[in-house]
């Protein structure tokens, strides 16, 4: 068995690049990823790692100098946080239609304006449609597993597309808990050797990358783009089934709590989730047949599966830490679009809570469960979207 | 490697590393330039590229120009791209998982993509020391996009942006100097050539490419449609801005500036600017101001690259120009 350390998210992600060694990284500094390049640099600079470390002057640079790298023909990662993604933005589009396999643990911050340095999630959701594959972690334990998981999806020849792990910014990136590391030797024949396919750097067989394509094909190589996250659930459950064999730590698409006989459900992401078990314990002793769902894979988002387990379900409530204003959560319209092929759909309300680092309390928790409660035997909804935890 | 020799009968037979089936008008000074610089040596090269006309004329659906590895990208990013691509190679050569083939690595760039948009990304990979040579082909606007100012737009030329109205007449700021800029940077080797004085060009190349770490050239484009001149003005453009020391060739190497080819005669900068539409409204009755700061700004920007010539020691070293004319048939 591997180590058991008391590590933060970062730490963790940083030991999970160290243990990963990609070729090259280029990084620039935001809170709270800046922590996790640190220590990484760390590595760099003590030897423990063969990258290469290029230090850019923004995360445009950061973004373009690893989609260089990746084409060229190696492994690579970055890591980011809030207005560094957002910075980012076109270049992540470029990732993904160049099919560069590039893995980046985002430490999700808010967006700016107000100036804000604390977890939500819309830089994440910023990011929805770029054709990155995406992944929540709950804790620094799924952080680190998702990490070293995600190398091996991005890069597994049927899909070859960049990834982004996401973890909350402090509450999991500086937060000390409990991880279990798996031994040097172990994640490196779990990730491989990386396989280049059509390097820039193959000196003798030259290659144009990044053509202009106008009318002609433009919509072809995005229905080739749609195809690719087609395939990526099961490859995602192959390498799963794989770390389970490796670590006796399982992971799916989503994970399912109490969900069985469950007759409403709570749909949250990322570290709200422990919280929400919690609070769903209590009302379970009292009699209310609650569940949870915690989505992991939010991009491509598997929206059968999804509809298979809230088919039960006579209420859900999708609590979301971003907001599209004017809109739903994000989350929310996800579950929307996944209950949509149910017969009898559950009926629905969105939570948008925790926005800018708001703690999530037990008693916004709590709040939603109760509503729940009378949605369902009611069978009518009066707010769909609603704040939780605001001060009034 | 040794530095190949530069004679045009060899030259001509050489296969393009450029080829023809691109889509850039004709006439225009960029794929010239281009040539010179893939043809200057036979180094492996893999090449960067920013978006703008020579990068959306030269790499279209399944087809493309470049016989050498290159990447396109995005606009603002050229020197950031290459810059990821030269520390890959590093990365492998140093593991072991790639040979070692002295590779050369451009980062091809217009004047708006380097002088504007891209010049955080491309003053952070010289800072950063990459070995790598930025080429910008400037030809003095936003071409590709249909002719707007950039901050390399010259001085009273009309562009769509900086129309010459009866208010505004055009662009009322001089050029920045992006060379002196870079040369700022303290990289090892800067400099400034024309495709008229292709031996000079490509000889500023070859000796780059012999540095190791970062270096940049400003190389002079001309632009039939944005310029508006005649089609097969290109080279006869490019020398007159040689030639009336409005595009002086110099470089600056550790330092030390040397210019390497000084008119015998310094023509007027009429010469350059007459032939040219975009500056058609500066020869209008009343705009008399306009050709006399035009001219008054490029006799003072020479002067200081003469001082700074002579105060850096380039003076003495100043080597016989290089023009073609001299050095043919070598
Ligand atoms: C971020 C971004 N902004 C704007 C553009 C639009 N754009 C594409 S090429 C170009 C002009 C390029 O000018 P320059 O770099 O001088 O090259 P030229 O076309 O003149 O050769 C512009 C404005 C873009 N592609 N990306
Ligand atoms: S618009 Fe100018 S720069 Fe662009 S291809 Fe035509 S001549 Fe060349
Ligand atoms: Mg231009």
């Amino acid at each position: 068995m591997g180590k058991i350390v008391a590590v933060t998210g970062n730490e963790a992600c940083a030991e999970a690049l160290r243990q990963i060694n990609p070729d090259v990284c280029a990084a620039y500094p935001i809170t709270p990823a800046t922590d996790l390049m640190q220590r990484f640099s760390g590595f760099v600079n003590n030897g423990k790692v063969d990258t290469v470390l290029v230090l850019v002057e923004s995360e445009h640079s950061a973004m373009s100098a690893c989609i260089g790298a990746a084409a060229a023909g190696g492994r690579v990662a970055t890591a980011t946080s809030s207005q560094g993604l957002a910075l980012m933005w076109e270049m992540l589009y470029i990732a993904s239609g160049t099919r560069l396999p590039i893995v980046m643990p985002l430490v999700n911050r808010a967006l700016s304006a107000p100036l804000n340095i604390h977890g939500d999630h819309s830089d994440g959701m910023g990011a929805r449609d770029t054709g990155w594959i995406q992944f929540y972690s709950e804790n620094a334990q799924e952080a680190y597993d998702n990490t070293i998981q995600a190398f091996r999806i991005a890069e597994h020849l049927d899909i070859r597309l960049p990834a982004m792990v996401c973890l909350d910014g402090f509450i999991v990136s500086h937060s000390i808990e409990r991880v279990e590391y798996i031994e040097d030797e172990k994640v490196k024949k779990f990730v491989g050797k990386f396989k280049a396919v059509n390097p820039l750097l193959d000196i003798d067989k030259p290659k144009s990358y990044g053509p202009l394509i106008l009318t002609d094909l433009y919509h072809e190589y995005k229905r080739a783009q749609h195809e690719v996250m087609t395939k990526v659930s099961d490859v995602v459950l192959d390498v799963a089934a794989d770390f389970e064999k490796m670590t006796g730590r399982k992971y799916e698409l989503f994970e399912k709590y109490r969900m069985s006989d469950a007759e409403i459900a709570i749909v949250v992401m990322s570290s709200a989730a422990g919280t929400t078990k919690d609070i769903i314990d209590e009302y379970r002793k009292k009699g209310v047949k609650i569940g949870l769902i915690k989505p992991r894979m939010f991009r491509p988002f598997p929206f059968k599966e999804m509809a298979n387990a809230l088919k039960k379900v006579k209420a859900v409530a999708v609590l979301d830490r971003a907001d599209s204003f004017g809109g739903y959560g994000p989350l929310y319209y996800e579950i929307c679009g996944a209950v949509m092929s149910l017969e009898k759909k559950p009926l629905m309300i969105n939570k948008i809570f925790g926005l800018g680092g708001r703690d999530y309390l037990p008693d916004q928790a709590e709040h939603t469960i109760d509503e729940l409660i009378k949605i369902a035997k009611s069978g009518k909804v009066k707010t769909v979207k609603e704040y939780i935890g605001v001060k009034e | 490697m040794t530095t190949k020799p530069l004679r045009l009968r060899e030259l001509a037979k050489e296969e393009d590393k450029f080829t023809f089936g691109h889509r850039l008008c004709a006439g225009c000074g960029a794929p010239i330039v281009v040539k010179q610089v893939l043809m200057a040596t036979d180094y492996p090269i893999v090449a960067s590229n920013a978006t703008g006309c020579l990068e959306v004329s030269s790499c279209i659906s399944t087809f493309t120009a470049w016989k050498i590895p290159w990447m396109h990208s995005a606009f603002e990013n050229a020197a950031a791209t290459i810059s990821g691509i030269e520390a890959m190679y590093r990365s492998l050569v140093k593991q072991g998982k790639i040979e070692e083939k002295n590779v050369k690595f451009i980062a091809f760039g217009g004047d708006g993509g380097t002088y504007d948009i891209g010049f955080q990304s491309l003053s952070g990979a010289m800072e950063r020391g990459h070995d790598m040579m930025y080429i910008c082909y400037d030809n003095g606007a936003y071409m590709n996009t249909g002719i707007q100012r950039s901050s390399a737009t010259p001085f009273g030329a009309d562009t769509t942006t900086c129309p010459a109205g009866d208010v505004i007449p055009g662009k009322l700021q001089q050029r920045k100097d992006l060379t002196k800029i870079m040369a700022a940077h303290g990289i090892p080797y800067v400099g400034q050539a024309s495709p008229s004085h292709w031996m000079d060009l490509m000889k500023k190349v070859q000796k780059a490419f012999e540095i190791k770490g970062p270096k940049f050239m400003n190389v002079i484009s001309p632009c039939n449609r944005g310029w508006r001149s005649k089609t097969d003005d290109a080279i006869k453009l490019s020398r007159l801005a040689v030639d009336t020391c409005y595009w002086p060739l110099y470089e600056i190497e550790n330092g030390v500036t040397r210019i390497n080819y000084k008119p015998k005669e310094k023509k007027p900068l009429v010469e350059f600017l007459k032939p040219q539409g975009r500056f058609k409204h500066m020869f209008a009755a009343g705009n008399e101001w306009m050709l006399t700061q035009a001219q008054e700004y490029v006799d003072a920007q020479w002067e200081l690259l003469q001082r700074q010539a002579a105060f850096s020691g380039g003076e003495e070293k100043a080597e016989a120009p290089a023009t073609e004319e001299k050095t043919e048939g070598q």
